[in-house]
């Protein structure tokens, strides 16, 4: 759903008073975080969604990534998995079986442990997981807490949405769709361990919301930000789709929720418009961390091989929010 | 004339691809398109602002909207400034963007490549001012101009700036251009890119 719906929706929900939910959803954070003693805390998360690709197996790694991801989007480690299942009734349950196959692979690389699950019935294929992971409550990453001076460091590349979309109406290249596929199976886990030896003021992870959505978050009303257009990681064929305006209603509506808060400037193409509002499936993790530091970090992680950039700079609060140039 | 495109039920990008066809095929006149949600409603009203045709909304329910698109014989013709094969890239530095040059040259590196990489390469490359260190011997991203040159890119460096920089006999690539035909290109281009 959009982030204006959710908002509102979740806005009418009482608010739980627990000193002990250090982040809830009143936070709009990536997972919910429970402290069980001074020094160790749960990080719980859920995701799951219909098939964005043809091959169950590569599904299924998808979509265990981006469960798996909140996890290290909150500088936690996971533990425990679970499956969610939604499956057609007459469907051939070995795709189901690949499905699990491919999820599995991904949470035993992740050092995760599959523990069980839930199956219905439904109409339409839509696989995900529940995953719970431990964090040192003091060390924990929220969106929250950029300060004026930062860098923003993007460490996988945008455009997966738009090229899925043109995959689904058969307008995108073979070589496209590996991309994607290739970014969207990556676990970012290889991130967030590169991220550990440096200070991490805020960090998320990059979905549905856009980077610019996800950017908004981050940023909470209480600064701004300096977007280097030309610095941030692009599949090349999601430019070259968006011009072709191969583009999606869920982009749209992002771009709808941040009216009036972002800013183009004028070397800003319509089609990097297009993939900055572009909604993610196992997006990477957007860090914001002192300007000293992320030169090093983004060395680090250029050598794991993960397409990734410098994408912007924290500034003090302005009119508009974002600016792109 | 006016033509009617039902684009109700469709699912994104859908409704803007079939818009998209349905105005190539005319020539003159107008195209109402009927969408069933808002969100694709705006989808078309980006596209042919960003084609220049002039459209109106018409008023309609909550799951019932249209737009009417208007197509002249003039706009008609710029309705696809973005074919690749228009395109002219220019590289006016041997970085890609301002700040630490190790960064920039790493960042151009990858530039060059992926543009290498691309299904439909540019027209042209210009470059000009420290851009033609990229396209001389011993150069990290020669072997990446040399792929685009043999399918067919222009590579173009400016004299002026290879003998500034001594390098007027290390041109790797392409070959040597002057400013009339630097303004020139990048005036007949459909579209410019600079990283």
């Amino acid at each position: 759903m959009g982030p204006e719906v959710l908002a509102d929706i979740l806005g009418g929900l009482p608010k739980v008073q627990d000193p002990d939910l250090l982040v809830g959803f009143d936070r709009s954070d990536d997972a919910a975080i429970y402290r069980l003693t001074p020094d160790l805390a749960l990080v719980h998360t859920l995701d799951f969604f219909p098939p964005m690709v043809d091959d169950p197996y590569i599904f299924g790694e998808i979509a265990a990534a981006n469960a798996l991801s909140d996890i290290w989007a909150m500088g936690g480690e996971p533990k425990t998995a679970l499956n969610i299942v939604c499956f057609p009734e007459k469907m051939d349950t070995g795709i189901l079986a690949k499905i699990l196959e491919g999820g599995s692979a991904k949470v035993r690389e992740a050092g995760a442990i599959l523990a069980g699950g839930h199956t219905i019935i439904d109409t339409e294929v839509k696989y995900g997981l529940s995953v719970t992971g431990v964090v040192h409550p003091e060390r924990i990453y929220t969106n929250r807490g950029c300060a004026v001076g930062d860098m923003l460091v993007l460490t996988k590349p945008l455009g997966v949405g738009i090229i899925c979309a043109a995959h689904r109406v058969g307008e995108a290249s073979e070589r496209a769709v590996q991309q994607a596929i290739a970014s969207m199976s990556m676990l970012n886990k290889y991130a967030a361990e590169a991220l550990k030896k440096y200070p991490v003021h805020a960090c998320t992870d990059v979905t549905g919301f856009g980077f610019l959505g996800h950017l908004h978050e981050m940023l909470g009303g209480e600064c701004s930000a300096v977007i280097f257009g030309s610095e941030v990681p692009v599949i090349p064929e999601a430019l070259a789709y968006a011009s072709e305006f191969l583009i999606t209603g869920a982009a749209q509506r992002n771009r709808n929720y941040l009216e009036g808060q972002v800013q183009f400037g004028p070397a800003v193409d319509f089609s990097l418009e297009e993939v900055l509002f572009d909604p993610q499936t196992s997006g990477g993790l957007l860090v914001s961390l002192p300007k000293a530091a992320a030169g090093d970090l983004l060395a680090e992680l250029q050598s794991t091989g993960l397409a990734c950039g410098i994408v912007g700079e924290i500034v003090e609060q302005e009119e508009k929010e974002i600016v792109v140039l | 004339m006016k033509r009617t495109l039902d684009a109700t039920g469709l699912r994104c990008p859908l409704p803007v691809l079939e818009t998209k066809k349905a105005l190539r095929e005319m020539h003159e006149g107008q195209l109402e398109v009927i969408v069933d949600n808002l969100t694709s409603l705006q989808n078309l009203e980006k596209m042919a602002k960003q084609l220049g045709l002039s459209y109106e909304l018409q008023p309609g329910s909550e799951d019932r909207h249209s737009i009417v698109i208007t197509v002249s014989g003039e706009v008609s013709e710029k309705a696809e400034p973005s074919a690749a094969g228009s395109t002219v890239v220019v590289l006016s530095s041997d970085q890609m963007g301002a700040g630490d040059p190790e960064l920039g040259r790493l960042l151009m590196r990858s530039f060059i490549y992926a543009l290498a990489e691309l299904e439909e390469p540019p027209r042209k490359v210009l470059l000009y001012n420290s851009g033609v260190k990229l396209a001389v011997e011993g150069a990290e991203t020669l072997a990446d101009l040399c792929r685009l040159a043999e399918r067919g890119v222009e590579i173009l460096s400016c004299g002026t700036c290879l003998n500034f920089f001594n390098l007027a006999d290390k041109l790797g690539v392409g070959s040597v251009t002057n400013m009339y035909e630097i303004l020139a290109s990048q005036l007949a281009a459909g579209r410019i890119v600079r990283p």
